[in-house]
């Protein structure tokens, strides 16, 4: 559950890092993939060794698709909708790796928002990013 | 048996030579009541918890939180028996305390949060991983004597 001011927090925290979203995608990418190598298994088509191409620009994809959904949390199953679709019929990602990513994720905020990531900027990101990866997957079965 | 790299053996030394543990104790442990507070359930006794300012003020969590850092010096000084070493502790936590072992794993990631946010880009993909592994074999540890 999150409450209004958790969202003005989430979108806030959104808007100002959508100028690196590239940065900030790739880099909770190359964690997740270095602390759960399963993670790699899907992306056996593309290069993504650090500082490649394909990671910052699939990094950036899904930092800006996180930053979308943080505009208007309460419209996410339509913002989503396209997404959903892809990740449920072409994807088909198991939902673990959504958690994986997720925690990647809160550590590349932490490592840049260093003491700007508070408890409670933390507690509210962690409910948005769930939230985030629920939807995502509604479609799976 | 858990093997432990020289190179992971060193950055996990060097993390924790560091470390400010009357700092990091309290930070993490206080996240950890924020982000997860169905955990503040084994912390009747320690005051008000109610908000997340009531929390950053509590001076009960704070000095658990130093407690339950210190406790990582002994996995430091075991690495190759950190099993055998936290067998009396999770008979403590299992028989005695009654908390449910995935509240560790949920402390653990606090306190890799904490870690992150203090070390900033210091805080590697790699250092990340091999501090995640320590943290897992701890938690590992302290969830084996539950029966």
């Amino acid at each position: 559950m999150l409450s209004t001011r958790e969202k003005e927090l989430i979108a806030e925290i959104w808007g100002r890092l959508t100028p690196v979203a590239e940065d900030i995608g790739a880099e909770a990418l190359l964690r997740m993939f270095a602390t759960e190598p399963g993670s790699k298994t899907y992306f056996s088509h593309l290069d993504i060794s650090p500082s490649s191409a394909h990671l910052r620009s699939h990094g950036k994809k899904i930092v800006l698709a996180i930053a979308e959904g943080a505009k208007d949390i309460s419209q996410l199953a339509v913002t989503l909708g396209p997404l959903q679709t892809l990740h449920a019929y072409q994807l088909r990602i198991d939902p673990t790796n959504f958690k994986f990513f997720s925690h990647c994720m809160l550590v590349t905020l932490a490592a840049h928002m260093r003491n700007d990531f508070t408890p409670v900027a933390h507690a509210a990101m962690d409910k948005y990013l769930s939230a985030f990866a629920a939807v995502l997957a509604e479609k799976f079965r | 048996m858990v093997k432990w790299s020289d190179e992971e053996r060193k950055v996990i030394s060097t993390i924790f030579s560091n470390l400010d543990y009357d700092d990091i104790g309290p930070k993490a442990l206080r996240r950890c009541l924020i982000v997860y507070p169905w955990t503040q359930r084994h912390f009747s006794t320690f005051g008000d918890l109610t908000t997340p300012a009531a929390i950053m003020k509590n001076e009960k969590a704070a000095a658990h939180g130093i407690k339950v850092l210190h406790g990582l010096d002994r996995a430091l000084k075991n690495m190759d028996n950190i099993k055998a070493t936290y067998a009396e502790l999770s008979i403590l936590h299992s028989e005695k305390l009654h908390v449910d072992p995935d509240n560790f794993k949920l402390l653990a990631d606090c306190l890799t949060i904490t870690i992150a946010a203090k070390m900033g880009d210091c805080f590697t993909a790699a250092t990340q991983v091999i501090f995640q592994k320590f943290l897992c074999v701890v938690v590992s540890a302290l969830g084996k004597q539950y029966h």
